[in-house]
């Protein structure tokens, strides 16, 4: 059988044909291990300031992306490679991403700030980063068991006013009797959850 | 009769084999020394490519066996050995990566030897070890030296003249020749016409050696002498980097091509017409893809990179042999460690697939590469792929440079150092 559907195909002069014509379009994994060199296998990051994927809520992957695309939310390469993709793209890699169990991230953090984080999370941020940060609420970041220089990074565009926060969350943070310490110390706490 | 889908593809898997017998050495017989049992895929190469590629092939498919052929029982990352040139890294340990985590992780046998030959109809691999059979071979080899375009540059001018174009003791050898310079001295290097290994390298090393001598030796000066016409990668961001930082010691001269080397004198020659002579002198040679590739008969008419077909990067000279890395023609995607490692996924994802009969799927690729210009300031190129009438191509309005203002700069080098510690990490565990 086989010999028979070599011996047409020459006929054709299909041999100068690629395989790659009938390659299915890239799946979601196929997509998303692009973006492991950076983000770490599956998405969970090695660290220090790249963060972690795995585990990050489908939504704010999806929402972060479109924004990384369009400018709204600043980025040093990230609005560059978002222009290489569909917005089904995007809903693809924010599954697949989803899915992954997030590794914890292994960055040695201050006792005093954790339990001082914890107290400010609770007060001023627990509406909508809920379980300690382990899930989000209307679109909250998954930021339990993030890396701490990333987070840090995000405070200083949040509190410079370069990254624009939801409304609601900036009403919470003008509330922070001390944002800058406050927010780094919630940033702590965060991260030092599992 | 019709051919279904599937036929089609495996018919195809074939057919493009059929031609690949001219040229395959002669092997005398040697002894088996992992007798295959099951489905096998052979890895050639334990560096970007070949290590993500063996990684990923596991992770899809346990029941396929993994063989990774390396000749070095480590692995030391060219990017940011610039950064180790320049004074900015003490040592070479953040770019050293060991098997044995690799290894565990995902049930990899890892043969550390030399690959000395193909043959690619027995579709075996002879080692220094002894021989493998495959029903997949993997190659990511990297690149070696075209010697024979540049006149005098044997083993031994190289230890005078370091080309540091793989990472390790060349490294080494360059930045001591840097410490051992007098105050005052002139460094040359020479940049081969494109395409070769990492095209923003040369111009992030001649970075990193103007750090250095602004640091130590500030009476000093570098010449480039580069066989473009122009910086081939990110010239913009090198250029005004250069006049920002190192105007008084850095002259970039183009389109001289060097042909020839005096080791002894230490001096270059370009095309016979015009000497330079340099206290400290970093060759790096014009390249084709690593010696074993070329031997194998998987480099196409241009003697010196291995064409393949864009979905599963299988060899188009040789059936069920696939090439990636620098050793590839990729198309669009330029030879760096993140292509690499990209190109190892699609290539892993679609070899799964053919041994098990499955349909492949269709490259989705990205490339970024972080040059640094100063110890703190970073810039970088980033673009994302697709096949197109079966050729990688950039995604149209993807991708593009650092902000010409460098207002990104302090933020990229932050990024980039993380973007080692991942990249490493993904090779390594
Ligand atoms: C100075 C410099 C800076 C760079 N900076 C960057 C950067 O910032 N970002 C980036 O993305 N890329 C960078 N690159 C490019 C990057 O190093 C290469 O593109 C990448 O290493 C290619 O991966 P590879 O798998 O093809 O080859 P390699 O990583 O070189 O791996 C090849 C492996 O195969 C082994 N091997 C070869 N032949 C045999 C044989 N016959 N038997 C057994 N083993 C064999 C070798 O020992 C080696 O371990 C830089 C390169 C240089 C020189
Ligand atoms: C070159 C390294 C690199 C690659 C490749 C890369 N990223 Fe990123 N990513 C970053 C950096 C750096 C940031 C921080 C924002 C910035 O400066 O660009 C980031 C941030 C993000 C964020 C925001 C995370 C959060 O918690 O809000 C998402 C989502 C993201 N990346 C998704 C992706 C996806 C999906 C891909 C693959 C298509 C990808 N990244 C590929 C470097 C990279
Ligand atoms: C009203 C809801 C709300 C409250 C309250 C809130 N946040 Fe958020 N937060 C969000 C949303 C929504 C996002 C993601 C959207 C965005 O900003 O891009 C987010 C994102 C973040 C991020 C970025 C995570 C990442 O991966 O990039 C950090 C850090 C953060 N919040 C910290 C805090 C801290 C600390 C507090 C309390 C002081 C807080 N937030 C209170 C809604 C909230």
């Amino acid at each position: 059988m086989k010999m028979k559907f070599s011996t047409l195909a020459l006929a054709m002069g299909v041999m100068a044909v690629s395989s790659a014509t009938f390659a299915a379009p890239p799946t979601a994994e196929m997509l998303a291990n692009a973006c492991a060199g950076c983000h770490g296998t599956h998405g969970s990051s090695a660290g220090p300031s790249m963060p972690s994927l795995a585990g990050q809520d489908k939504k704010v992957i999806v929402e972060s992306m479109k924004h990384f695309k369009s400018g709204e939310r600043p980025s040093t390469v990230m609005g560059r490679l978002a222009k290489g993709y569909t917005d089904a793209d995007f809903e693809a890699m924010g599954d697949f991403f989803s899915k992954q169990k997030r590794a914890a991230a292994g960055v040695k953090l201050d006792a005093a700030k954790i339990k001082k984080g914890a107290a400010v999370a609770e007060k001023f941020c627990s509406r909508c980063h809920i379980e300690d940060g382990k899930e989000g609420k209307d679109g909250a970041s998954v930021v339990a068991g993030q890396w701490l220089p990333y987070l840090q990074i995000q405070n200083d565009e949040y509190l410079s006013g370069k990254r624009k926060m939801v409304e609601k969350m900036e009403e919470k943070v003008k509330q922070l009797p001390n944002a800058k310490d406050d927010m780094d110390a919630a940033a702590h706490f965060y991260a030092s959850q599992k | 009769m019709t051919l279904d889908r599937r036929s089609f593809i495996k018919l195809i898997g074939s057919a493009s084999g059929a031609a690949a017998i001219a040229g395959a050495p002669m092997i005398a017989a040697a002894a088996e020394i992992m007798p295959k049992k099951g489905k096998r895929v052979v890895v050639v190469g334990g560096g970007y490519g070949g290590t993500i590629a063996a990684k990923y092939i596991r992770m899809f498919d346990k029941s396929i066996e993994v063989v990774l052929v390396e000749r070095n029982d480590h692995f030391v990352s060219c990017p940011f050995s610039n950064l180790y040139i320049g004074g900015i890294l003490k040592d070479l340990k953040p770019l050293t990566i060991k098997y044995d985590k690799l290894v565990k992780n995902h049930g990899i046998k890892l043969l550390q030897a030399e690959v000395t030959a193909i043959d690619p109809a027995a579709k075996k691999v002879v080692t220094s070890k002894g021989e493998l059979s495959y029903d997949r071979l993997v190659m990511s080899p990297g690149i070696d030296f075209r010697l024979e375009e540049m006149k005098g540059y044997d083993a031994a001018a190289m230890e005078l003249m370091p080309h540091a174009w793989k990472a390790g003791p060349q490294t080494v050898l360059l930045r001591k020749q840097l410490e051992a310079m007098k105050d005052g001295g002139t460094v040359v290097m020479s940049v081969p016409l494109a395409p070769y290994r990492c095209p923003p390298g040369p111009y992030e090393r001649a970075s990193m050696i103007a750090f250095y001598l602004k640091q130590h030796k500030p009476k000093s000066k570098l010449i480039m002498l580069d066989a473009n016409p122009d910086v081939t990668s990110k010239g913009g961001l090198f250029k005004k980097g250069w006049k920002d930082n190192y105007a008084d010691i850095f002259e970039y001269r183009g389109a001289k091509k060097v042909t020839e080397v005096d080791a002894k004198n230490r001096a270059v020659m370009i095309e016979g017409l015009e000497e330079v002579k340099g206290d400290v002198v970093n060759v790096i040679p014009p390249q084709r893809a690593g010696q074993i590739a070329v031997a194998a008969g998987l480099v196409g008419d241009d003697k010196n990179w291995c064409p393949v077909n864009a979905t599963t990067f299988e060899s188009t000279k040789h059936k069920d042999i696939h090439v990636i890395g620098d050793a590839s023609v990729a198309g669009a995607m330029p030879k760096s460690g993140y292509s690499a490692n990209s190109e190892a996924k699609v290539c892993a994802m679609n070899v799964v697939a053919l041994m098990n009969d499955r349909e492949t799927t269709e490259l989705s690729g990205i490339n970024t590469c972080y040059s640094y210009i100063t110890d703190k300031e970073a810039v970088s190129v980033a673009a994302v792929y697709a096949v197109k009438e079966g050729k990688i191509v950039a995604v149209p309005n993807s991708g593009g440079v650092s902000p010409a203002d460098f207002s990104a700069a302090k933020l990229e080098a932050i990024y980039a150092e993380s973007w080692l510690k991942n990249i490493l990490t993904e090779m390594s565990t």
